[in-house]
């Protein structure tokens, strides 16, 4: 089974050269830790900045100088500054060729929903709805099972949606497994958890065909 | 009367305060204000509101602040009827006005909320956008297909008043931003009847380089420069050198 840093490193796998990735708050914001050696990604943050770097230095933060989580941060030598119209038109505009976010629920056609529990929670949507209507290519990061031990994945949202058909797809601490048009499919298993694990922690309609390959972390 | 554009002209927008920056600004108005999070906020305009009084207030920001600070505080005295924002949840308060039904509150996506304000101010009535297709953002919009993709009509959003932050300005309200406390502030300052700009540094013009305006002062009826700013900072994420 994997922990938050675990699947961020997973997903880290990913990456391609060349490649602006916007990372949503949470779990997918440590991505950014573990980038392999050599290669070039650039980190949009859709407050306006692309070049995103590390926390600054204690001592050296900067009031004007945050990320979409409201952190401070740095910004990497060739970062630009931009409005929030520009930032949003380089992600509607399918510009940025990642984009990773968490979510409560997926779908096993590809519907997300991470913005609202009626009644309780109404933070709002942020950025999220342009982010999962927009980006070719969307992973979503989070634990396979909310706390109550109920699947995540299921065969169809029941809270409000994010966007519809959109997720390609999930990393979780139990597995990597992509979205087709028949349902979850099974690519990898976290190490030390079976199938059947998998199974069981899954709602939604799963395909599961031959030897299913340990993750390589 | 023969004219000499060789004369200097000048344009003067500056206005000694806040408090005289929001003259006329009343009740129930339709207010825009920029900033993301606490980043690049007016804070000395949202205590001049605060101090006023004004109260029936249609709020357009991307975020309300938190507790006490920013729009929180006008929240905290109860000047806000509506909110108009993408995300709401570093404000407890908020929270708690919204789901007693104290607070109507439209939350709409961070996108469009800066494409419906740059529209405005751009004369762009409606525009298509895919984000929210499929949820309750879609709600009684109309959907088009373009590219075999579903989109919905999104109206451009205009203010009273929209008031920004900006590092430095000139009088003929031209505007330089600093770092990400730029976000919204160029984009509500197209969408304003009437823009307030309260700057850090106000300029001789002819200091500010033309080729670096952030927002042409076209766009700007009020300027000021404001004081004390406290930069609050939300999240004061680091890394501590002994960790290297």
């Amino acid at each position: 089974m994997l922990d938050k840093t675990g699947i961020a490193k997973r997903i880290a796998q990913e990456l391609q050269d060349g490649w602006y990735v916007n990372l949503g708050i949470g779990i997918p914001t440590l991505i950014a830790n573990y980038v392999p050696d050599g290669l070039n990604v650039v980190f949009q943050s859709e407050n306006g900045i692309l070049g995103m770097g590390p926390f600054p230095w204690e001592g050296e933060e900067d009031a004007d100088l945050i990320n979409a989580g409201k952190q401070t941060i740095t910004a990497m030598p060739g970062a630009a500054i931009f409005d929030s119209a520009t930032s949003f038109a380089m992600i509607r505009g399918q510009h940025i060729q990642l984009t990773v976010l968490g979510a409560m629920e997926v779908s096993d056609q590809g519907d997300i929903a991470n913005w609202k529990i009626p009644g309780k929670m109404v933070k709002g949507m942020g950025g999220a709805m342009d982010l999962v209507a927009s980006a070719d290519n969307i992973i979503v990061a989070m634990m396979h099972t909310n706390r109550k031990g109920q699947s995540k994945l299921l065969r169809q949202c029941s809270l409000p949606l994010t966007g519809v058909k959109c997720v390609k797809k999930v990393v979780t601490n139990l597995a990597v497994l992509d979205i087709t048009d028949d349902g979850f499919k099974l690519i990898e298993r976290a190490p030390g958890v079976t199938v059947d694990m998998i199974k069981q922690a899954t709602e939604g309609a799963l395909i599961v065909e031959g030897d299913i390959p340990e993750m390589n972390i | 009367m023969p004219s000499n554009r060789l004369n200097q002209t000048s344009m003067n927008k500056i206005v000694k305060n806040a408090e005289e920056a929001i003259t006329g600004i009343k009740d129930q108005m339709t207010l825009m204000l920029g900033g993301f999070g606490l980043c690049g906020i007016p804070e000395n305009s949202i205590s001049a509101l605060v101090n006023a009084g004004v109260t029936g207030l249609t709020c357009i920001s991307n975020n309300a602040g938190v507790d006490d600070f920013g729009l929180g505080l006008l929240l905290k005295k109860k000047q806000i009827k509506k909110m108009i924002s993408s995300y709401v949840g570093e404000n407890q308060e908020f929270e708690r006005q919204m789901l007693s039904g104290e607070l109507l509150v439209d939350l709409i996506p961070q996108g469009s909320l800066a494409a419906r304000c740059q529209a405005a101010g751009a004369g762009v009535p409606a525009f298509f956008t895919p984000a929210g297709y499929g949820t309750e953002v879609a709600e009684g919009k109309e959907v088009r297909y373009f590219g075999g993709k579903p989109h919905i009509l999104e109206a451009a959003l205009q203010a009273d008043f929209a008031i920004v932050k900006a590092w430095k300005g000139d009088s003929f309200g031209n505007l330089i931003y600093k770092g990400t406390a730029r976000n919204f502030n160029p984009v509500m300052a197209m969408a304003g009847k009437i823009t307030i700009a309260e700057v850090e540094h106000l300029v001789e013009p002819g200091e500010l380089d033309p080729n670096f305006i952030h927002t042409p002062g076209v766009f700007v009826q009020r300027i000021f420069e404001g004081n004390n700013y406290e930069k609050r900072i939300e999240q004061r994420t680091v890394r501590k050198r002994s960790e290297v």
